[in-house]
């Protein structure tokens, strides 16, 4: 018998929801296979279901507790990952909580040397990076959910086994009233750094952990200083070691310090410890408000992945597919990513728009996308916390002479994530002409600001739909002569002409007026040039001058028909 | 001036070649490495002005 025992999670700022158990109809007996089963409602499994749910398909979302995850966790949100929620109709809520960012400092003991300064314009819906715990994130997140008539969230379950069968798998659920059997045609497992289901199927994570360890913790502090990220390198509140500094909304801070190699975890973790090492640093860097501590863990950078995202039926999205280092913020957002990736494509695989093969393109696009996470998390990391006496006095050295020279501040930049361009997908159609400028094939959609229309901004991913869609650059509708409903038979493509001249929408036509030549610049956009944009917002093609066959080829290279 | 990827590289050459060298090498290690840079350079005024840079901020 399951009974989750994380009840009564004291917080000063979030009031922890209790979901109640509810028995499924599989408790009493077998029912027939769902589609789509998804382990773990962190924020993974719920954008999943979201994904899919869009698109029609039902599924069935297991949580093995009873609330959100609970602390601040991964709290730094990049700009890609709002515009996912934004196509998942989740974004206002996060977006009126969040505390957006751009910049940051990073200090070597009392001196400043690198200015971080993330590109942005007014020209963007939304901040490069936007802070919030994740406790609160998440709730935003299963509010929407519990929207979707198509995700049967089903919280206190716990996976207890697996069995693989031809056409399906079926998972052993425990819960407050006893053990059921669920099958469904795919399974996802967002359960995690520990996944269940990985643990099930015995398969292990391969890569390289690092010795470096840090202490998290909240604070409640009221203070005026600006939403930025801080980094001090050898702070006398923690000599010979670095501190990590972020705001998060209802003025609690995010502060991460890093152990010594001979400090005791366990001993660190003590209260006094805590509240003892970061008065101390709160005393040196100047601020006096009066503070409480909120929740405290422990962290440790890893580089660690599985072989193959993909086992079968049963695919791994977010911590349970692969563990990057927290340096940069990759670790929510690639999994957020990924579920983007594999909402859409479990979708058309389900609806018999796509071989079951299409599966087959989730792991060589998200496996790379997080190996290169891996090269740049390695970097920050050995910057962050070098490993070796050669690191630690190379990076001292870098650190000061940054104090008065440039040319050495590049190597401080702690690497923000950005997102990554599938280029070298199977998916993606290679470009035959070349462009200056615009997403490149393989890369996200950039969501430019059109023109405003009675005070309120309108974006371009506003106006596009679930599935594909084709970005036509062109004068005038009647211009526009291709039946898309027909190019791939049952593949959706909405049409987008982009026009400099004044033009109205038309039926199966959607027009964007763009009156002052932005977009056109911002693509390198000739008249008749067409870029193809594929469900999860990556271009998958893009040509100046194509016809119905051009397009025809690519829509079966995204979906290997 | 060095591009930023050929400046990452040499960060790691220069921290593995001190942890392969050893605590008793590595004043010698980058004492030579210095000397080896300043011929390369052929500027006299140009070194020592890095020389007085690299003084700066050590800690008492």
């Amino acid at each position: 018998m399951h009974l989750p025992h994380s009840l009564h999670i004291k917080s000063t700022y979030f009031d922890y929801p209790l979901y109640p158990f509810r028995p499924p109809h599989e408790l009493t007996g077998r029912t027939a296979p769902h589609p789509v089963v998804i382990v773990g409602a962190g924020p993974v499994g719920l954008i999943v279901a979201m994904e899919l749910g869009r698109r029609g398909i039902r599924t069935v979302l297991l949580e093995a507790i009873e609330t959100v995850s609970p602390g601040s966790r991964a709290t730094c949100v990049s700009r890609r990952s709002m515009e996912i929620m934004l196509q998942n109709q989740c974004d206002e809520p996060f977006v009126s909580k969040a505390l957006m960012w751009t910049e940051g400092s990073s200090f070597y003991r009392d001196q400043m040397v690198y200015r971080l300064r993330m590109p942005h314009s007014a020209d963007e819906r939304y901040f490069p990076m936007a802070n919030i715990q994740q406790c609160v994130y998440e709730k935003f997140l299963v509010d929407r959910v519990e929207q979707i008539d198509h995700v049967d969230l089903r919280w206190q379950s716990k996976v207890v086994g697996l069995t693989e069968g031809k056409d399906t798998v079926t998972l052993r659920i425990d819960t407050p009233e006893g053990e059921y059997d669920l099958s469904a045609r795919y399974v996802v497992a967002a359960d995690g750094a520990r996944s269940i289901v990985r643990e099930l199927l015995g398969l292990r994570l391969a890569g390289e952990s690092h010795s470096g360890r840090y202490l998290i913790a909240d604070i409640r502090m009221a203070s005026s200083y600006p939403t930025e990220r801080r980094a001090w390198f050898d702070p006398p509140s923690n000599p010979g070691n670095t501190i990590l500094m972020h705001k998060q909304p209802d003025d609690i801070w995010r502060i991460d310090y890093q152990l010594a190699t001979d400090q005791d975890s366990d001993y660190e973790l003590q209260d006094d410890r805590v509240r003892a090492r970061i008065k101390a640093h709160l005393d040196w860097i100047g601020e006096t408000a009066p503070w409480q501590l909120e929740w405290t863990s422990l962290y440790k950078a890893h580089c660690l992945c599985l072989d193959d995202y993909r086992y079968g039926r049963i695919l791994f999205a977010g911590d349970a597919a692969h563990l990057v280092p927290i340096f940069g913020v990759r670790g929510m957002n690639s999994g957020i990513a990924d579920a983007n990736n594999l909402g859409w494509k479990l979708a058309y695989v389900l609806q018999g728009l796509a071989p079951d093969s299409l599966l087959d393109s989730y792991t060589p696009e998200r496996r790379a996308a997080t190996l290169d996470i891996f090269d740049n998390a390695r970097k920050s990391t050995l910057f962050m916390t070098p490993p070796t006496r050669g690191y630690q006095l190379t990076r001292d050295a870098v650190l000061q002479l940054a104090i008065d020279e440039d040319s050495m501040k590049p190597l401080i930049n702690p690497r923000q994530s950005t997102p990554y361009d599938y280029v070298a997908s199977p998916l993606t159609t290679a470009q035959r002409e070349p462009f200056e400028r615009g997403p490149r094939a393989g890369a996200p959609l950039i969501n430019i600001r059109l023109k405003s229309g009675q005070g309120k901004h309108e974006h371009l991913l506003d106006h596009l739909g679930p599935d594909f869609n084709l970005l036509w650059f062109g004068e005038s509708p009647a211009e526009f002569r291709i039946d898309v409903s027909s190019t791939l038979e049952g593949v959706r493509v909405k049409p987008i002409l982009i026009t400099r001249l004044a033009a109205r929408s038309t039926q199966g036509l959607c027009v964007i007026h763009d009156h002052d030549g932005r977009l056109y610049s911002s693509f390198d956009a000739t008249a008749g040039c067409a870029y193809l944009i594929r469900p999860d917002g990556h271009v998958c093609a893009r040509w100046r001058s194509w016809d119905e066959a051009h397009l025809a080829q690519a829509l079966r290279r995204a979906l290997t028909r | 001036m060095l591009t930023t990827e050929a400046l990452e590289r040499i960060f790691d050459d220069i921290a593995l070649s001190i942890d392969t060298v050893g605590d008793r090498n590595e004043s010698l290690f980058l004492t030579k490495l210095a000397l080896a840079l300043a011929n390369q350079l052929s500027d006299e005024m140009l070194v020592r002005a890095q020389v007085a840079l690299a003084r700066r901020h050590l800690q008492a």
